[in-house]
């Protein structure tokens, strides 16, 4: 087996655990066992390759790609930031993909039971590919808090997933951007399952510049996928 | 400027509609799916399916499975592999367990060839769900390859007792082949996972 020059290690001090009690699903979910390290190879320095050719010209406004009779409710914002991967390179051309709840907190899910109204003119899902410089761009509106069932009175604070693939299977990731000053994100064990010190990183920072007058907020987030390593990673 | 890992969250339950829209019937599009296959790739086909049990044995309705492999010569449709030229093989699909009665996984695809570096035939699996803070990565290999099987340096990495949690057992079916790969997050029989 001859190792690739990959990725560096995922960063358990950037990352979740496994187990996370106050987060109460992952007690008979999470890996029990401690993870196996295995030198990277050829299987995980490749993974996926989706960019432009993956996306339709409205995947990345989610204020019109689900409209039906008009726009949707809520607070208009703009959500953009830079992909970058550890050493501060711009990973371009490389896929994100997004959902989120309605302004009111709604999921148009299924399973979503919460009641709040479902936006007819809102989906919640989108995608779009990062330019040149790692740049990517949504409009969306802001999404509600939504109540679960995790402890009594619990509510997730206003967020939107992202799901990023980079240039390999290793440097896959998910994630939720959070907003800032949310009151509830002290009290959201998801949130605070994250370590001290790493979890801010998931709070986007509100700009006047993204701000677009007189129709848009605007909110930078910028992700950081691992990689590269300097040297062969081997266990 | 050098920055720091962004942190993993959990992918939760509303991945449905929004990373497998089709497979659960919603109006958007999915990049990928549980198809790996169309008419025109070469290759034996074959169909991977299994279960994801929580540390109670209950198979999870909302778990997200994605899978990573080469084609049935070896060869990965990315970049960094310089044999790639199996345009119409993507090697990637991408399924949640919600939308089959017995709360399976199913994917439609080729069985991959070795890469040619002394490893075995497999697929790369990763797991998402609701409860999961971070993904977890595992690997499918096949049960009909003994002899590779013996001789690969990750399984050779993984304690003995434990190499079985990663061998798909292989199944003739009216339809074809069929390699069943069930995932157990916990407990006895808990899949290995990997620190990839």
């Amino acid at each position: 087996m001859t190792p690739k020059a990959g990725t560096t290690a995922r960063d358990w001090r950037s990352h979740p655990p496994y187990i996370h009690p106050d987060y109460k699903s992952t007690v008979l979910r999470g890996p029990r066992k401690p993870l196996i390290p295995i030198a990277q190879t050829l299987s995980e320095v490749t993974g996926p390759v989706y960019g432009q050719d993956s996306v339709g010209p409205l995947d990345n406004d989610l204020t019109r790609n689900g409209a039906r009779t008009g726009e949707p409710l809520g607070e208009r914002i703009i959500v953009t930031g830079r992909v970058l991967d550890e050493a501060g390179r711009p990973l371009a051309n490389t896929l994100v993909e997004i959902w989120q709840a309605n302004a009111a907190g709604r999921y148009v899910h299924k399973a979503d039971a919460h009641d709040a109204p479902l936006d007819p003119n809102f989906f919640g899902g989108g995608r779009c590919a990062t330019d040149g410089d790692g740049r990517y761009r949504f409009v969306s509106v802001k999404p509600g808090a939504y109540p679960w069932g995790n402890h009594e009175n619990a509510w997730r604070p206003a967020h939107i997933h992202f799901s990023l693939f980079g240039p390999s299977i290793a440097t896959r990731l998910i994630t939720q951007m959070y907003f800032p000053g949310d009151p509830l994100l002290p009290l959201d064990p998801i949130y605070l399952g994250t370590p001290a010190g790493a979890r801010e990183r998931l709070i986007a920072a509100f700009s006047l510049a993204t701000t677009k007058p007189g129709w848009a907020l605007g909110y930078e987030f910028d992700i950081v996928l691992r990689g590269p390593a300097e040297t062969p990673r081997v266990p | 400027m050098a920055g720091k890992q962004t942190p993993s969250q959990t992918v939760g339950p509303f991945f449905a509609y929004g990373l497998t829209a089709e497979q659960y019937g919603y109006p958007h599009t999915s990049i990928a799916g549980p198809r790996l296959v169309d008419g025109e790739v070469d290759g034996q086909r074959i169909r991977i399916y299994g279960r994801v049990f929580d540390g109670q044995g209950k198979a999870i309705d909302d778990a997200m499975i994605e899978i990573w492999q080469a084609d049935a010569q070896g060869r990965y449709a990315h970049p960094a592999d310089a044999r790639s030229s199996n345009a119409t093989f993507k090697g990637f699909g991408r399924t949640g367990t919600g939308t089959d009665a017995d709360n399976r996984f199913v994917f439609e695809t080729v069985k991959p060839g070795a890469i040619g570096d002394g490893q075995a035939p497999h697929v790369s699996v990763i797991v998402f769900m609701r409860g999961m803070l971070s993904h977890a990565y595992t690997r499918l290999y096949f049960a009909d390859e003994v002899a590779a099987n013996s001789a690969d340096p990750v399984l050779g990495a993984v304690p003995e007792e434990r190499r079985d949690t990663l061998i798909a057992r292989r199944e003739e079916t009216a339809s074809g082949v069929a390699y069943r790969f069930d995932i157990h997050m916990q407990g006895d029989r808990e899949t290995v996972f990997f620190d990839v």
